[in-house]
């Protein structure tokens, strides 16, 4: 029996920043591959793992789209007992001063975020948030030794421990996307005793938060006949009122606008209607803000679907999903994936 | 006329011992009002080494061992229990709660962390607007306090309003570094908690671990009254504000240095030290070739500021282990520093005698 909340919490205790995902690359081979026939990796570091269809050859594939890559820092200077950083991928720097990071120097050093005192910044920034540039990291080292361990262009990433909430909420760095990738795990699960008569291939994307790089070169690589990007979208909560967030714990959201092909969104919400999920429709004017946004433009074009999480807190180290909309997108997905007919392809028209 | 006193019992040393009693300190949560947590633990340390032990009116500890000899002088030592934190102060929807802070913290200080609620220390966090929905000009103000919620869930029916709530930061070691949360004033109360033990036999040890310094030395104030003693040593952990300034200019406000010995006050906002006891406690240093600091001058301030001011006057100074980034989620101190403030506070009490309080 799969165990999500166990699974989630070990995949958001590996770090794994944009570029540098080797860690939770590896965690996801052990992982999955025992749930699928092969499992590669990409020339930018992507996982692609297959799970053959029954149906008649040559059958059409679904690509499963889900960034392993997470924000973080990256050393810039060393200057005495401290180091400055710069971003990688979008922090907002209020959310900085007093955070627990670890320092991938020559060997793993953990460290604190600094905020200066105000007397040692210019006067007019007193009280007002200190900018990254101003900010330091202690890790709590001489000099010299710091010196020896650290250098500009290491990387550090948030290092709070996962924390369980009341409710089956899950708090933690890095969820942002980890919740998909366990929601894909868990979708492999389920296909595990499910007929599908479509090649499956389940996608843990690079760089997805600084260029979307995995997303352009796995779907230019496996060639999909259509492709679903999962990544979390913004829950209701402190911070996050208006249309564009939505509840947490009531359920998956399913996109719609011009990364999503309507045919697809269609057939995904069918899915979910027919077996009880509940979902809400996210309207995304113009861009996902996800890795449909590449997956939509490679080679001569895929047609794309998001699914989403909702994620309370995004990119801080605090966010916070509910485990049951991470297990009900793994449901949907295998569910959509076990409905989905070897002509279905043919399907995927505009009904002009 | 008696000498001062060689050194009749063994100089305490920080050991695995004290380290994880420390940690035991560290991880406990015990915002000003509500020091249960730690002072069970002060309790059962305690209760072996001293002749009395009592726990007063407002929840102070009070442990007393008297003096082996004659003419003994009686010293108070002093350290608060208490920690800043925040209290909830109203209920929303889904296991959200408005909260207030308790004691000095800066509120840029608060985002994307997590705390202990309560006393089962129920898990929860202080989360941010999501980058993505911040408009640029809201990046040049602060979060407000008042748009900041504790979220614990949406099944949490143990949380309430008046639950205290602190930084659930866990106690580390770094290299020669000591990092946790509630380490102003822990490092204290682990020191006294020693030097109880290593009582030296030339005074009379009245020792107070007291409650809410942090809103307005309430404990120790009344503490001093109970205990009426000659002199009072009162044992804290001041900032350390060796950092580089923003424009490459030299730092000359760093108050304390980590590394540099323990911080002996001349003077902060609420107390000018007593000057005999100063020059008691560099002489002390100098003598026995510990190292030692002066805090500069300037504001802050500890139970001092209201223990001198006890009854008829009791002459005070204060002694802190230095320690970078009080009271935010972590502090960072260095494990010398505070071998060298127990190493020079055992010292100086063995040394002392009632000459060291003739003249000024």
């Amino acid at each position: 029996m799969f165990e999500l909340m166990p699974f989630l919490k070990q995949l958001i205790s590996q770090p794994g920043l944009s570029g540098y995902e080797k860690p939770v690359h590896d965690l996801l081979v052990a992982a999955w591959q025992p749930l699928v026939d092969q499992c590669s990796t990409s020339r930018l570091g992507s996982l692609h793992a297959l799970r053959k269809g029954q149906g008649p050859e040559p059958r059409p594939s679904i690509l499963l789209a889900a960034h392993m890559d997470a924000i973080g820092l990256m050393v810039t200077t060393l200057e005495g007992e401290f180091l400055r950083f710069t971003h990688v991928g979008g922090v907002d720097p209020r959310i900085l001063p007093g955070q627990p990071v670890m320092i991938y120097g020559r060997r793993p050093l953990p460290g604190v975020v600094v905020q200066p005192p105000n007397h040692l910044l210019p006067a007019d920034n007193a009280g007002k948030p200190v900018e990254m540039a101003r900010l330091l990291i202690d890790a709590g080292l001489p000099a010299g030794e710091l010196a020896e361990l650290v250098r500009p262009g290491d990387i550090v990433a948030f290092d709070q421990a996962p924390m369980e909430l009341s409710g089956d909420v899950l708090a933690g760095h890095s969820l942002d996307n980890r919740a998909s990738v366990a929601a894909v795990t868990a979708c492999l699960h389920e296909l595990q005793h499910t007929a599908h008569a479509w090649d499956v291939w389940a996608a843990a994307t690079v760089q997805e938060e600084v260029t979307l790089g995995g997303a352009y070169t796995s779907a230019f690589a496996l060639r999909p006949s259509l492709a679903i990007a999962i990544d979390v979208t913004f829950a209701k909560g402190p911070g996050a009122s208006d249309y564009r967030a939505f509840p947490l714990g009531k359920g998956v959201t399913l996109g719609w606008g011009p990364n999503i092909h309507p045919a697809i969104h269609q057939a995904v919400k069918d899915t979910a209607d027919r077996l009880e999920i509940p979902y809400q429709v996210e309207i995304m004017p113009v861009h996902s803000g996800t890795d449909a946004e590449a997956l939509q433009i490679s080679a001569e074009g895929v047609p794309c679907m998001v699914v989403s999480i909702p994620l309370r807190y995004m990119h801080t180290p605090v966010e916070a999903v509910h485990i049951k909309d991470v297990q009900r997108a793994g449901h949907l997905l295998a569910a959509f994936i076990a409905g989905l007919e070897p002509d279905f392809v043919h399907k995927i028209i505009w009904e002009d | 006329m008696s000498q001062p006193h060689p050194v009749a019992s063994q100089a305490p040393q920080v050991g695995e011992e004290q380290l994880q009693l420390l940690e035991r300190l560290s991880n406990a949560c015990s915002v000003s009002g509500d020091e249960s947590e730690v002072r069970r633990i002060v309790l059962e340390q305690v209760r072996p080494l001293a002749d009395t032990v009592r726990v007063d009116a407002l929840g102070n500890v009070l442990a007393t061992r008297h003096a082996r000899q004659e003419n003994a002088l009686r010293v108070m030592l002093a350290a608060h229990m208490d920690e800043v934190g925040f209290m909830l102060v109203d209920k929303e929807e889904g296991g959200l709660f408005r909260f207030e802070t308790v004691g000095g913290i800066d509120v840029r200080q608060l985002p994307g962390k997590p705390v202990w609620v309560g006393q089962k220390r129920l898990p929860g966090v202080i989360g941010a607007r999501p980058i993505h929905l911040t408009r640029r000009e809201e990046l040049s103000q602060s979060i407000p306090l008042d748009t900041l919620r504790i979220d614990v869930g949406p099944n949490a029916a143990d949380v309430k309003v008046g639950d205290r709530a602190t930084y659930a930061t866990l106690f580390q070691r770094s290299g020669p570094s000591l990092v946790g949360k509630a380490l102003d004033d822990r490092l204290g109360v682990a020191t006294l908690i020693e030097l109880l033990r290593h009582a030296p036999d030339n005074i009379e040890f009245l020792a107070a671990f007291t409650v809410q310094e942090e809103v307005g030395l309430r404990g120790a104030r009344v503490a001093a009254y109970a205990l009426d003693p000659q002199l009072a040593l009162v044992i804290d952990s001041t900032p350390a504000f060796d950092l580089p300034t923003w424009d490459g200019s030299e730092n000359i406000r760093y108050n304390t240095r980590l590394g540099a010995g323990p911080a002996i006050y001349t003077a902060d906002a609420a107390t000018l030290s007593d000057p005999r006891l100063v020059r008691h406690l560099m002489q002390t240093g100098e003598r026995r070739g510990i190292p030692f600091q002066l805090r500069q001058p300037g504001g802050g301030g500890t139970d001092a500021g209201a223990i001198h001011r006890q009854r008829m006057g009791i002459p005070s100074v204060s002694v802190s282990v230095p320690g970078r980034y009080a009271h935010t989620a972590r502090l960072v101190a260095r494990l010398a520093d505070w071998q060298n403030t127990l190493a020079l506070l055992h010292a100086a009490l063995s040394d002392l005698s009632p000459e060291v309080l003739a003249g000024r």
